[in-house]
C-alpha cells in the first residue's frame, strides 16, 4: 500500500503520513469546521461546559486518591483531603464548586436553545443527546451528593430512592435493589461510588462526542436562526462563517477567562456559597437515626423537587381539570379516528389512575416528565421562524415568564413548605406545563417579521 | 500595592466570613444570635487564648478527631509549646485532638455523646444564622436552673445536656426570660395574651409572674443577663469569643491562605482577560 503523502514536513508531517486521520479531523472539528459570525454572549456556554466537564474529570481523579467509599470513612476521608493532603482543600473546592458551575453553564446553554430555536430540524438530534446529557449530568450530581457522607447526602439519597419506591407494585422491590439495603449503607454508598466515578462518566463522554458529532454535521444554528450553508462562495465555504478555530477558540478563550472571575471568587471566597453549593448540614456526619429537621436537595433539583411537592391531594383535582382541557383541545385538532380514541381511552385510564393511585405517586411522574418535556421540544415548537428575534414578541415575554416560573420554583424548593408557598408551587407547576402542553398551539399564533436570508453581524 | 494586595487580602476575608455567616437573624421562635466579633480569627493571640480554653476546657469531653495538633503551628504555636501546654496525656503532636472521654461513658453521664468540634462552626451554620454566632451566644447564654438535671439551663438551647463548663470564669449571674403565652377559653373561645416573665437567680431558684395583656407581644422569647460581677462576666464574653475563634479555624483551617491566593487568582484573572479580549479583538479584526 502507498504510503500517505502528507503535505506537513518535520515531526507534524511524519505523523501525519502515518495517522492522516489527525489532521483531517483537526480540520473537519476545528479549522474547517465554518461556524456563523454572529454568535453572541449565549453561544459561549457550550465551550465553557466542555471546560468544567475537564476539570471536573481531572479533581474527580485526585479526589479518587484520597476519598475512601467506606460509610465508616467517608465523611473523614474528604475532611482528610481538606486538611491533610496537600492542596486538597482547593482540589476539593473546585469539584464542589465545579458541579455547581456544571449546572448553571448548562441551564444557560439550554436557555440558548430555547431562544433561538436550536433544536429545530435538523438539529432535533443534538437536542436529543443534550438532553441525554443533562439526564446524566442529573445522575452524576445524585450520586456524587451521597459520597461526602454528611447528613444532607444521606437523607437527601433517602427521600430520592424512596421516590422509586411510590412505584405501584415494583415500587418497594426497587427500591431495595437500588440501596443494595434496607436503609441507606455502605452498599449503598459503594455502588453510588462506582456509579459516580466510572459508569456515568463513561456515558456521559460518550454523549458528549455525540453531541458535538451531531452539531458538525448539520452545522451550527446561530442567533438569526437561519442556514448560513444556504449561501456558500466557490470553494464552498459559508458566506457567513468563519473557521472555528483560531476565531472561536480565541473568542472561546476570551470569555472563559471572564467566566473563570467568579467561579474562582467562588472557590476561594465563599466555597460553601452560603449553603447553596455545600450545605451546611452536611458538615454533620450522616446519621441514620436522626434525620435534618429540613431536607432539601441541592439547588439544581429543588424546581423539579417543587413539583413533586406540589402535588398534593387537592392539586389531583386541579390536574384532572388540565387532562380533561388537554384532551378535549387535542380531539378537536386531530381529525384521525384511531388517534382520536386512543385519546379518548388514555384520559379516562389516566383520569382512573388520578384517584385510585397514592398523589405522591403522581407528583414522581410530574417530577420526571418535568425533566423529559424538554426532549419533545422539537415536536412542541411549530413556530414559522426559530429565532426568538423573529418571533411575537410575547412569545419571548412567554419563554421568560417559564424561566421566571423555574427560578421560583427552584427557590420554593430549598424552603420548607408553608401553605402558602405550596399554592404558589402548584401555581408555578401549571405554568410550568401549560408552556409545553399548550405549544403546538401557541407557538403558531401571532404576527412573526419576516427572516432575513443573510445573518445580521456588525463587524468587531 | 504590597498595602494594597494586604488591604484588599483584609476586606475580602471579612466578607467572605461575613458572607458565609449570612445575617444574624432570630431563628423562628428562639432567641436573637449575638454577634461574634469576626476579627478575632484574624488575631494569633485570640487564637492561642482559644486553643488553650479548649485544650483546658472542651477536650475533656469533645474531641476534635479530624484536627491534628500540629495544625496549630498555623496560628503561631512551635510543636514543642503544643506538646507542652496543650497536650495532656500521651497524644503526640502529629496525632488528632482525641478526647479522654469514651462515647460509651459519655451516653451514660449525659444522655449522648457531645459532638466532635472539627467542623462544627460550619455544621451549627443554617439559613438563619451562622455557627460562629450560634455558639458564642450558646457558650454566653447559661443559666442556673435548679429544675434541670445538670443544674444548668441554656436560652439559647433549651435543656441542653451539656452543663455550663465556664460558670467560674463568668461568676454568678441572674436572668429575666420574657415570653408570651396564647390563651383560648375552652368555652367562649375567647384568646387571651399573658406576658410571662421567669427569674432564674444565680442560685437557680425561679419565680414566675404573669401579666395578662390585650395584645401580642414581639415573637419568640427575650431575655437579660445580670452578672453579680460585670467586669467579670465581660472578661469572659472575650474568653468565649476566642474559643468560638479558635473553633472557627479548627472548622476551616485553610481559609485565610484560601482568601489570600485568591486574590492573587483574581488580579491574575484580571490581566490575563485583558490579554484575551484584545487577542480576540486582533483575530476578529479581519471579519467582515
Amino acid at each position: 500500500m502507498a504510503e500517505h503523502k502528507s503535505q506537513y514536513t518535520g515531526l507534524l508531517g511524519w505523523v501525519d503520513a502515518r495517522m492522516p486521520t489527525l489532521m483531517s479531523e483537526f480540520k473537519k472539528h476545528a479549522s474547517e469546521y465554518y461556524a456563523p459570525k454572529n454568535f453572541n454572549f449565549w453561544y459561549i456556554f457550550g465551550g465553557i461546559a466542555i471546560v468544567i466537564l475537564v476539570l471536573q474529570i481531572l479533581t474527580g481523579i485526585f479526589l479518587t486518591m484520597h476519598y475512601k467509599p467506606d460509610a465508616n470513612l467517608a465523611f473523614a476521608s474528604v475532611e482528610y483531603i481538606m486538611r491533610d493532603v496537600t492542596g486538597g482543600w482547593f482540589i476539593r473546592y473546585l469539584h464542589s464548586t465545579g458541579a455547581s458551575f456544571f449546572f448553571i453553564v448548562v441551564y444557560l446553554h439550554m436557555f440558548r436553545a430555547l431562544l433561538y430555536g436550536s433544536y429545530r430540524r435538523p438539529r432535533e438530534l443534538i437536542w436529543i443527546f443534550g438532553c441525554l446529557i443533562f439526564l446524566m449530568l442529573m445522575a452524576e450530581a445524585f450520586f456524587g451528593y451521597l459520597l461526602p457522607w454528611g447528613q444532607m447526602s444521606y437523607w437527601g439519597a433517602q427521600v430520592i430512592v424512596n421516590l422509586f419506591g411510590a412505584i405501584p407494585l415494583i415500587g418497594p422491590e426497587l427500591a431495595l435493589f437500588i440501596r443494595g439495603d434496607y436503609v441507606v449503607g455502605d452498599a449503598t454508598l459503594s455502588r453510588f461510588f462506582a456509579f459516580h466515578v466510572i459508569a456515568i462518566p463513561l456515558v456521559l463522554l460518550g454523549l458528549v462526542v455525540a453531541h458535538i458529532i451531531a452539531l458538525h454535521d448539520v452545522g451550527s444554528n446561530n442567533p438569526d436562526g437561519i442556514e448560513i450553508k444556504a449561501h456558500k462562495d466557490a470553494q464552498g465555504r459559508p458566506l457567513d462563517g468563519v473557521p472555528f478555530h483560531p476565531y472561536y477558540t480565541v473568542h472561546d478563550l476570551y470569555w472563559l477567562s471572564i467566566f473563570l472571575i467568579p467561579f474562582f471568587a467562588v472557590v476561594f471566597f465563599f466555597p460553601e456559597m452560603g449553603g447553596y453549593f455545600l450545605e451546611w448540614n452536611n458538615f454533620i456526619p450522616a446519621d441514620s437515626l436522626q434525620g435534618p429537621t429540613h431536607i432539601a436537595p441541592l439547588w439544581y433539583f429543588t424546581p423539579y423537587y417543587s413539583i413533586l411537592r406540589a402535588t398534593t391531594e387537592q392539586f389531583m383535582i386541579v390536574l384532572a381539570v388540565g387532562t380533561i382541557g388537554m384532551s378535549a383541545l387535542l380531539l378537536l385538532t386531530i381529525s384521525n379516528s384511531i388517534a382520536r380514541g386512543a385519546i379518548a381511552v388514555g384520559t379516562i385510564v389516566v383520569l382512573l389512575g388520578y384517584f385510585t393511585l397514592d398523589p405522591k405517586f403522581w407528583g414522581v411522574v410530574l417530577m420526571g416528565v418535568s425533566v423529559m418535556i424538554f426532549f419533545a421540544m422539537p415536536w412542541l415548537d411549530h413556530s414559522p421562524a426559530r429565532s426568538m428575534r423573529y418571533r411575537p414578541v410575547w412569545h419571548f415575554w412567554l419563554l421568560i415568564g417559564w424561566v421566571v416560573a423555574f427560578l421560583i420554583l427552584g427557590y420554593l424548593g430549598t424552603q420548607p413548605p408553608t401553605p402558602a408557598a405550596t399554592l404558589m408551587a402548584q401555581a408555578l407547576t401549571l405554568l410550568y406545563f401549560a408552556f409545553f402542553a399548550l405549544m403546538p398551539w401557541w407557538s403558531r399564533m401571532g404576527s412573526f417579521k419576516p427572516v432575513p436570508d443573510r445573518i445580521t453581524f456588525a463587524p468587531h | 500595592m504590597k498595602t494594597l494586595i494586604a488591604l484588599i487580602t483584609r476586606i475580602a476575608l471579612a466578607v467572605s466570613i461575613s458572607c458565609c455567616a449570612g445575617a444574624a437573624l432570630a431563628a423562628e421562635g428562639g432567641v436573637a444570635m449575638d454577634t461574634w466579633p469576626v476579627d478575632r480569627v484574624q488575631n494569633a493571640a485570640s487564637l492561642q487564648n482559644g486553643a488553650r480554653l479548649f485544650a483546658s476546657y472542651c477536650i475533656g469531653c469533645h474531641g476534635a478527631n479530624l484536627v491534628r495538633w500540629n495544625r496549630l503551628q498555623e496560628i503561631g504555636l512551635t510543636d514543642a509549646q503544643i506538646q507542652q501546654y496543650l497536650i495532656f496525656g500521651n497524644q503526640k503532636v502529629g496525632d488528632t485532638m482525641r478526647s479522654a472521654a469514651t462515647p460509651s461513658d459519655q451516653k451514660r453521664w449525659f444522655g449522648k455523646t457531645p459532638p466532635d468540634l472539627s467542623v462544627i462552626t460550619r455544621a451549627r451554620t443554617s439559613a438563619g444564622h451562622a455557627g460562629t454566632d450560634y455558639i458564642y451566644t450558646l457558650l454566653r447564654s447559661y443559666y442556673r436552673d435548679a429544675g434541670s438535671p445538670t443544674g444548668w439551663n441554656n436560652v439559647a438551647y433549651p435543656n441542653i445536656a451539656m452543663p455550663h463548663i465556664f460558670w467560674q470564669e463568668q461568676g454568678p449571674r441572674e436572668v429575666r426570660i420574657e415570653s408570651t403565652d396564647t390563651r383560648k377559653d375552652a368555652k367562649t373561645g375567647a384568646v387571651q395574651y399573658v406576658n410571662v416573665s421567669i427569674v432564674y437567680e444565680p442560685n437557680g431558684t425561679s419565680s414566675r409572674t404573669e401579666t395578662p395583656s390585650a395584645t401580642h407581644g414581639a415573637e419568640g422569647i427575650s431575655y437579660a443577663f445580670k452578672a453579680a460581677n460585670p467586669e467579670q462576666a465581660r472578661r469572659f464574653d472575650s474568653d468565649a469569643a476566642d474559643v468560638v475563634a479558635f473553633l472557627a479555624f479548627i472548622t476551616d483551617p485553610t481559609a485565610g491562605k484560601r482568601v489570600q491566593i485568591g486574590v492573587w487568582v483574581l488580579i491574575f484573572l484580571a490581566f490575563f482577560t485583558l490579554i484575551a479580549w484584545r487577542l480576540n479583538a486582533v483575530y476578529w479584526k479581519d471579519v467582515k
